[in-house]
Order: C-alpha cells, then structure tokens, then sequence
C-alpha cells in the first residue's frame, strides 16, 4: 500500500488510489521495426530489485498519468514527476545517483 | 485436578458469576475469565483432538499463540469455528463445543491414527500425491477427509455486522504492556500523535504477573496511574481489544478490534477493522515462551511456565495441584514460586542446566522447593491427561531414575520476541546467542517512503529481556522514533528492580540423545501434528532449505502458524544438516499475526453494497416490467422481458420476431460514449482505429475497430463526426471505462502535445434503439424531424427534437432491421422510454433485452467483442479486413499485426455453422480433428464462438473459428459435446439473415 505524490494535484495518493501502469520510459516501436525493437517494446521489462522509473495513474483522483523512481527493495520514492517527460529530471537523477552511487542510470 | 482458588485472581470479579456451556456441559466462571481459565476452572483440562492423529489435547498456553484449544463457538447465524479460548473473553450464556473428534472429546475414532502414525510421516502428502495416483483417490482421500479438519464451515449468514475504519497518527504503539505504555509516555510528550493498541481487554502485559517493581511500587500501580496519565493526554488514543495484524508498505497498518465479542448481539459491529497510516510504528509485542521438545509433551495437563503462571495469578486457577516445572532458564522459577505461594505442591523442578545459581533458583529452594540440576524429562505418562514424569539425565539418552507423580508439567525452553510485525515488511533479524533466538537487527530495519527506518521495536520484542532493559528501551526507541518525525523527546524511563537472572542454555531435545522412540513422541507443531522425527526424516531426505521443510512436514502452517513450533523445529533442522541456526534461518513472517476474521476484511462490502450498481435512466421501468437482469460488468441490463406463462427462451424468441415484425425497444443506454475534440481529434482517432475516422464526414457514421498494439482486437463501435472538430465513439457497455482510460493514455504519456480533449459522457446520455418494419412510423408519429430515408440515409445522424424531446439520431442497426438509435439527456430517459412505449402501441412495440439482441446481431454474422474475441484475434482473423486501413503508416495494433506467425494460414478464422440435423451446437464446443496430441488428448481444428436457436430461421446458427475459415465453406465438421459424442455441422457464411442487406436499406 504505497503513498506516492501526485505530481498535478499534490495530493499524497494512497495506492488504492492509483492504478499502476508498469514500466515508464518505453519507447514505442511502431510499424516497419525490427523484431528485436519491437520485441524489446512489448514483452522485455525491467525487473530490478532496486530503482525502477514506473508509471501510475491517478484514477481515483485527479485522472492524471505520472511517472515514479522508487526502490522496489527498500520502497524507498525517490520523486514523482508528470508524465509528459522524456527523461527523469536532472535533480531527480542526481538525487537518486547520490542515494545508489552503484545506480547505472534509468535506461 | 485443575480448579478454581478460594482467593487471588487480578482480573477475575468473582461478584459475577457467569454460566456457559462446553460440549453442552454447563460450567460457570466469573466476570473478566477467558474461556481458557473458565474451562481450566472447571476441570476441562482435555478441549481437543489433534489434526493427524487425534490425539488427546490440552490447554498449552494463555495467548494467541494458543495451538490446541480450538472451538466452535456460538450457535446458528452466530457460529464461529477455530476460535482460541485462550483470547475469548467469557460472557454469560456462552456456548462452545470442542473440534475434531468424532463420535466425541472422550472417545474418539479417529485416534486410531495414533497408533498408525509410522504410515503417516513427514511429507506423506507429497508422497502420496506422487504415487500411486489411484491410491491417493480411492484410498488416502476419502480417509483422511473424514478424519482431519479443524472446525466446521458456518452453515448460516452472519447476523453481526462490521466496520473499517481509517485512522492516522504520526507514531503507532503496538502493544500495551510497560514497553509500550513507556513508549507512549515519551512518544506523547514530544507533541506527536500517539496510538496505543492493546490485543486484550487490559493494559500491563504480564509484568504484574512477573511480580516486577516499577518506580518502587508494584506494576500494577505504576500500570494504572500511566494508564491515566496517557488517556489524559489529547494527543494520545488508547485502544484496548484491538490487534494489530499486518505490517505493509510506507506505514500501513491493519488491526483488528474486537468490539463487541463479548457481548454479542448488544448492537454495536461485532468487529472493527482500523486502517492506520502511521508515520512511524513501535512494536512493543513482547515475547512468547517456547515449549520443551520432550516425549509426551503433547498430554492434558503440560503447559508453557509463564501461562501456568498467568492463570494462578491473573485468574486464580491452578492448572494442578501438583505441578512439575521443567525449565531451562530462570524465568519458569517464578511460576514454582507463584505456585508455592498460592498454596499448591511443587514435587519438582527439573533444571537441564548442570550450574543452577540465579537469585530466582535460590528463593525457590528457600521455599524448599526441590531442584534437580542437569536432569530432564525421559517421558511424561498419561493419555487424557498427566500422571506423572520420568526423570533423566538431560545429557543421556533417556535411562529414566525416577518417576514423579503430578497432574500437571510448567515446561520453559526460553523466550522468542515477537518479531512478526517487525519483519512482515522486510526487517531482518539477527541470532541472539545469549538468549538463543531471534530478535530484530537494528541495522537492517523495514524502511519507509523516505528510506528511514519504520518500525522501532521495543522491549522484550527487541531482545530487553527484563522490566528494567525493557523500560529503558521503550523509552530509547520512542525518542528516536518522533525525533525522525522531527517532534523533540526526552528518553526518560520509569526505573525497575533488577531481578538478576542466571543465562539460560537451548535445550532442543530433552533428553540430548534421545532415540528414535521418544522422538516420536516429541511434538514440534501441536495443531499439525508435527514431530521432532519428522523434521529429521524430512532433512535426512534432502530438504534443506526451511522453507521447503515446512511445506514437506507441514511445521508451522497451522492457524496459529508456528508461534511455537517454529524456532524449535529450525533448531532441529539445523542440527540435522549440521548447520548454525541463524545459517538455516526462519520461514518467512506474513500477515496477518493471527487469524482475522473474514468478515472484518469485507467490512460493509456485503448484499446491496458489496460493489456499487450501475442503472440506467429506464431501470424503474424494467423493473416495474419484470424484466429479468444479467450483469454487463456493473451495468444491470435486462436480459428479456418475460410475460404471464412464458419462460425465459420462449420470452426471448418472441421479442425477436417481434422486433423482426413489427416494433421492438432496447435500452442501449449502457452503450459507451466519449466525446473526442480538438485540432488533433481526427489524428489521434486514426492512431487509434483500425479504419480512418479523421475523412468521416461530418454527419455521418463509420463502424471501427481498436486494437491493442500486439494487434489484438480490443473493441469496436461506431464512430459519429459531430462537427469538425468533434467526433463521439460508441464503445462496448463494458469498455467505455476501459477504453476512456486507453485513450487518455496515450494522450497523456506519449502523444501528450497533441492538442486533444476527451470526455466520457456514458451516463449523460440515455439511448434508445428503435428496431423493425414499423420504426420509421413511430418516429414519425412523434414528429418533430424528419427521419425519411432521404432525410436520413443508413449510417448518418441527426439533431432535432421528437414528440417535443431534444434527441440526437443515429441511424445504425446492430440488428440488421430498420433501426434508429435515439440519445437523450439522462434526465429525459425515462419519459422518452414511456413516450415510444405508447406512441409505439398500435405499431406492435415491444422492448426487447440482450439475449435477443445478441440472437439478431448472430444472424447477421456481426461480432461481439468477448464472444468472438478472446485477447488473441487480429481483425482478419475475423474477416474484418476491410475495416482496417492499408494506406495508414501507423495506427495502434499495426506493427504487432505484422508478426510473421499472424499470417499463417493454419490460423483458426470466422466461419458460420449449421448442424446438419437442426440442432444447436453445444456453447463451448471444440471442432474435432483427427489423431491426438503429445498428451494424448485429441486434436481440434476449431471452436464454437456464439451459438444460438434462431428463432426467424427456427434452427441452430453458430458463429465459431475454424482452421481455413470461410475456404471450409461447404465442408462437415464436427463438434463435440458435453455428453460425449459429437455434432456434425455444415461451415456457411456467417451472414444467415438478409445477406444483401434489403432489410435495413429501407
């Protein structure tokens, strides 16, 4: 039963409030990919005992996607952040680097 | 004989005397009794049978770590099995019945086992399971099913209601002895906001039972004016009766209060389930003593020390008159002691220990209490309860040198803390080797959101064995726990005398080298019936890991999951692999810490709220009709309309002739609706759709499909341009919330600069299908629009207003007939309905529900997402290859489509079927194919997908996939049948009604 932020309305959202949407950062294979990409795209996940970059939605509440860094050991929530991101922020990045310093990056 | 003392007794009111019932035997005990001490009382020292062997069982302990005495409690719409007499506060009129036992408690049957019990060993299950598989059906099952099993299955619904709650606070106190009264002291100082839980109805935990002096005074004094101290304090909640039974992630907490257990039926929720968010939680959960693995230490009559100790003291019971206490710490001298002093014989104690010098021991001998050191118990004799013991040499193998008789055994082997909370969300423990068990590493706690420590364990639960160690702690762990919160706290603690005790020594068998014999006779897990033998046999068959020997010997996996079998059963396993203890480690601690009842955990969530129902604007108007509903996800939705006489299917065939002839109805109210605008609305739906919807003029209407991007067909619909800008997309009844949250998706996380806005408007709107020859009449006769065939072409809409009511009409047919379907405000739905309904009279209307919807839209050939698709058909699969764009780059679905195995030609395709006799293929049926597979089983080709009497055609139709699809046209198939045997059915096309579509082009 997580507590993540939303990072739209700031409400701290209890997990029953949130429906989970998986890996954040995929990139999208569309037609004319490789089987290898578009593999990758569809079924290869990430399944760290570690950081994870996730995405959740705020169903229940505002309706509004976002993207989480959390540990998925210690369930530590390193920050939320929107969804229209193409990449973790800067400061998120450096904070979580400075927490793991074995962290190799979110891709 | 166990029984009531003329005096003494702290939590007893003896001015209330209280009658209940055991096995329809009636007994009286006092006001403030658990059933345990009522029932010891009254000399009912046998309360079961064993789950195995049925063998004869007594009370073990005073807590919920309680194994044996189970009971069904209550009666009728009130019956609870598997109830712990050992936390059931007594209450007049109570009535309880032992488990397990057949014919009765006294003589049992099912002890026959007992003597059996070399065929039924560790990891007989499995074995059975494995070999011979005849064996296990026509022999072990039927055997062991008629004699295992715990309480019996409430046959009646429950009368008592229940309640959740949510509450937070920024520090949670588990546990209400002197640790966490002593926590909550400090904690609630600081200006945090405090809860204190307690799982009994009272406050101190077994300190004034340890006879401990706190502050100089007695702990019950020092109990009772903290208690006070804290309830004054605003800050702080004090919660008795209510357990805690879960740890989870970032500071939630479950626990159980039990509201009203003892008093039933007085109004109020039988039990609260409290919700907590605590920003940091403090177990003070204290310890449970473990049991001594002697033979016969299962028998009536031998207790763990400490609740031998709780009953003299707390209830005034002693469990004997003559009690054998065999320990191998300090600690159980005090139940010698409170023994003497209550005036009861103590003939021995039997010490393993060979140096025996603590200031506990010697107040005992001074009581000329006799001590024998470095001696054991070869074996306690008795079958429904104690005669007496045989004294061994603990470092032998069992020679015995004496026998002394006794009615009762106190046996100690040491203290485990309650580590359950601490670890249920991933703290670690470390192996105390002082005190030979587990408590928590400090250095690896369970860690919140914040990466800080969540839980603080304190007192006896953290390894502080003694009131002084305790108090300091609690007050230590306290301070710490709100300064992380940022509250400031002094760590001060209430002093305590120190009682000096000697260092215990792990004993895990008694005696040391005791044989195979009285091994089997040494029980590890009481209500599993699990022995020291049989964990040996299970590591001497390789089972190393403590996790599989659990499974394999079933330790620990009872009700009270190995509160005390556990430490010693991995204390065995380790000495069998020949490996320290902490090297085999514990079986994994999970919620809930004891039993929680199941109607706790459903709440309210029960009859007309046990999920919200949707209705649509008509159904007062169904009902009043009685219609006969079915369930589309939490839509009610009527399925027909039966009528004076007429069952279901004859309801059924005669709306679809109806509608096929005359005027049918249909509340299609459920139908999805999202509005999809912007000036990137049409991009963003030709991303979406199979087909192009960006070209659809406005005015019209296109039929598409959506697929998920593995290319599988996910829901159709029909798409209405409202201006240039608008579109509205009909879902499925059950996809419109699914498929809303599809598009915000990819709205939100991957198209997010597209300029697109969508709106689920379902329930803003009521709708109405208008179907059959006389559809265009009625409308007309409601006037207001022009609904012509020139005025109004298939697959157009239309504004405008009908019988004075504002209404939007699309003219679509999922029936194959002349039909308009009509949207209304919701507020307006219900009286349109009646307006059609009356103005629709003299032209035959009649509503219809979705059986014969579905009848019609399968006469057509037409598919039904959930029938026809199943998560693995691609639109061809389906021959909608029409509906799917081949000049598009790129719609959601297209690169999965292009996987090479989606082409292949072996794939099973849509086909219509007609049996060959007229009947109707069996729902669920499989085309048969020749030979059998690599299991043997026989090859298909293909499988029915709608299958239906149609009654316009009055024969069986099926729609179903088949290897070859519409290129087996003309071919015999054959589909099997429930009763064996098959169907032979001719492949058609799946169009039976109306194939050029004259019908509808009207």
């Amino acid at each position: 039963m997580l507590i993540l932020e939303c990072p739209y309305c700031g409400v701290k959202a209890e997990e029953t409030e949130l429906s989970p949407g998986y890996e954040a950062h995929l990139k999208r294979f569309g037609p004319g990919s490789s089987d290898e990409d578009f593999e990758a795209y569809m079924f290869a996940r990430k399944n760290p005992k570690g950081v994870h970059f996730e995405r959740w939605r705020h169903v229940y509440g505002c309706g509004k996607w976002f993207l989480a860094a959390r540990d998925t050991n210690t369930l530590e929530v390193f920050g939320t952040y929107p969804a229209q991101s193409s990449e973790p922020p800067a400061e998120l990045q450096a904070k979580i680097k400075a927490k793991r310093p074995d962290w190799k990056g979110y891709k | 004989m166990s029984t009531r003392l003329n005096k003494g007794g702290r939590l007893i009111d003896r001015s209330t005397a209280q009658e209940f019932s055991f096995n329809g035997k009636r007994m009286r005990g006092f006001g403030g009794d658990t059933l345990a001490s009522a029932l010891l009382a009254n000399d009912q020292v046998l309360v079961g049978r064993s789950f195995k062997y049925h063998r004869p069982r007594g009370i073990v302990a005073a807590g919920p770590e309680e194994p044996n005495a189970l009971v069904n409690l209550g009666r009728g719409a009130r019956f609870e099995p598997n109830q712990r007499v050992t936390t059931t506060e007594l209450f007049a009129g109570l009535e309880a019945e032992s488990q397990n036992h057949w014919p009765s408690l006294e003589f049992d049957v099912g002890v026959i086992n007992n003597t059996l019990s070399r065929f039924l060993p560790g990891g007989f299950y499995y074995k059975t399971f494995m070999w011979p598989r005849a064996a296990w059906k026509h022999l072990f099952e039927p055997i062991i099913r008629a004699s295992a099993g715990l309480g019996k299955a409430p046959k009646e619904r429950d009368a008592d209601r229940y309640e959740q709650v949510y509450a937070f606070c920024d520090v949670l106190i588990v546990g209400g002895g002197i640790a966490g009264l002593q926590a909550a002291l400090v904690a609630g100082a600081s200006g945090a906001r405090v809860t204190v839980l307690e799982q009994t109805a009272h406050w101190g935990g077994r300190a004034p039972v340890d006879g401990d002096m706190i502050e100089g005074t007695p702990a019950d004094a020092w109990i009772a004016a903290t208690v006070a101290a804290l309830s004054a304090m605003p800050n702080v909640t004090m919660r008795a009766r209510c357990m805690a039974a879960g740890v989870y992630d970032h500071g939630y907490v479950l626990a159980e209060e039990k509201v009203a257990d003892h008093t039933p039926g007085d109004g109020r929720p039988k039990h609260r389930l409290w919700r907590y968010r605590a920003g940091r939680i403090i177990t003070a959960t204290g310890a449970i003593e473990r049991p001594l693995s002697f033979a016969g230490n299962d028998i009536p009559g031998v207790m763990l020390a400490a609740s031998v100790r709780d009953y003299v003291v707390n209830f005034a019971v002693s469990p004997g008159d003559r009690t054998v206490v065999v320990t191998n710490n300090d600690d159980a001298y005090r139940t010698a002691i409170a023994l003497k002093e209550a005036g009861l014989a103590v003939p021995c104690i039997v010490d393993a220990r060979t140096q025996v010098t603590g200031a506990l021991p010697e107040r005992a001998r001074a009581l000329g209490i006799r001590v024998e050191t470095g001696r054991g118990i070869a074996k306690v004799k008795g079958g429904k309860r104690v005669t007496g013991v045989a004294l061994c040499v603990q470092a032998g193998e069992g020679a015995v040198l004496e026998e002394i008789a006794c009615d009762a055994v106190a046996m100690s082997g040491g203290w485990s803390p309650v580590v359950h909370l601490w670890s249920h969300c991933g703290g670690k423990l470390t192996w105390d080797r002082q005190h030979a068990h587990f408590r928590p590493d400090a250095a690896r706690p369970p860690t919140n959101q914040d990466g800080a420590a969540m839980v603080y364990p304190v007192g006896n639960a953290n390894g502080a064995m003694t009131a002084a160690q305790a108090l300091a702690d609690a007050a230590n762990g306290a301070a710490a726990a709100v300064a992380a919160l940022g509250f400031k706290a002094e760590a001060v603690a209430a002093s305590a005398a120190e009682v000096v005790e000697a260092a215990m020594e792990p004993v895990w068998i008694m005696p040391q080298g005791a044989g195979v014999k009285l091994k089997a006779k040494m029980w590890l897990d009481y209500q599993n019936d699990v022995k020291v033998s049989d964990v040996q046999l299970a590591a001497r068959e390789g089972y190393e890991s403590v996790e599989h020997t659990k499974r394999y010997t079933t330790l620990g996996m009872a009700t009270d999951q190995g509160k005390l079998s556990n430490i010693n059963g991995l204390a065995i396993l380790a000495d069998a692999l020949n490996e320290e203890i902490p090297r085999v480690g514990t079986t994994t601690f999970r919620p809930p810490y004891a039993p929680v009842t199941l109607g706790a955990l459903a709440g309210e969530s029960r009859g007309d709220i046990f999920q919200p129902l949707r209705r649509t604007p008509m159904h007062g108007w169904h009902e009043a009709e009685q219609a006969y509903f079915e369930p589309v996800g939490l839509w009610r939705r009527p399925y027909c309309y039966p009528r004076a006489g007429e069952n279901h299917e004859q309801a059924v065939h005669r709306e679809v002739l109806n509608t096929r002839n005359a005027l049918g109805l249909l509340d299609a109210s459920t139908l999805g609706k999202i509005i999809v605008k912007g000036p990137d609305a049409g991009r963003f739906l030709d991303m979406l759709y199979t087909g192009v919807m960006s070209s659809l003029p406005v005015g019209k209407c296109r039929y598409g499909l959506m697929c998920n991007e593995q290319g599988f067909l996910s829901d159709d619909g029909v798409v209405a341009r409202i201006d240039e800008d608008t579109w509205l997309c009909h879902t499925t009844s059950g996809g419109a919330d699914r498929i809303h949250a599809w598009m915000e998706d990819w709205l939100q996380c991957e198209w997010w600069d597209w300029q697109v806005y969508t709106a689920n408007v379902t329930e803003q709107l009521a709708q109405v299908a208008v179907v059959g020859p006389n559809a265009r009449k009625v409308l007309e006769k409601l006037g207001g629009m022009d609904v012509s065939k020139e005025a109004m072409p298939f697959m157009t809409w239309a504004d405008g207003t009908l019988g004075g009511f504002p209404v939007r009409v699309y003219r679509i047919s999922f029936s194959g007939e002349l039909s308009y379907e009509i949207a209304v405000p919701a507020s307006m739905g219900a009286a349109f309905w009646a307006a059609l309904h009356k103005a629709g009279a003299e032209f035959g209307a009649m509503p219809y529900g979705t059986e014969a919807l579905h009848i019609m839209r399968a006469e057509k050939g037409f598919i039904m997402i959930g029938d026809e698709t199943d998560g693995t058909i691609i639109p061809q699969d389906l021959n909608l290859g029409w509906a799917i764009s081949k000049k598009k780059a790129d719609y959601l679905g297209k690169r999965g489509q292009e996987r090479t195995y989606l082409a292949s030609p072996d794939r099973w395709k849509l086909a219509g079927f007609e049996t060959l006799d007229g009947s109707v293929v069996p729902d669920g049926s499989y085309i048969v194919a020749p030979g059998t597979n690599a299991n043997g089983q026989g090859n298909t080709q293909g499988r029915v997908t709608s299958t239906y009497y149609s009654p316009t055609l009055k024969k069986g139709i099926a729609m179903g996939l088949v290897r070859g699809g519409l290129d087996r046209i003309g071919d015999v198939v054959e589909f099997n049948t429930v009763t064996g045997g098959t169907v032979k059915a001719k492949v058609v096309d799946p169009v039976f009604y109306d194939k050029d579509g004259e019908k509808p082009n009207v």
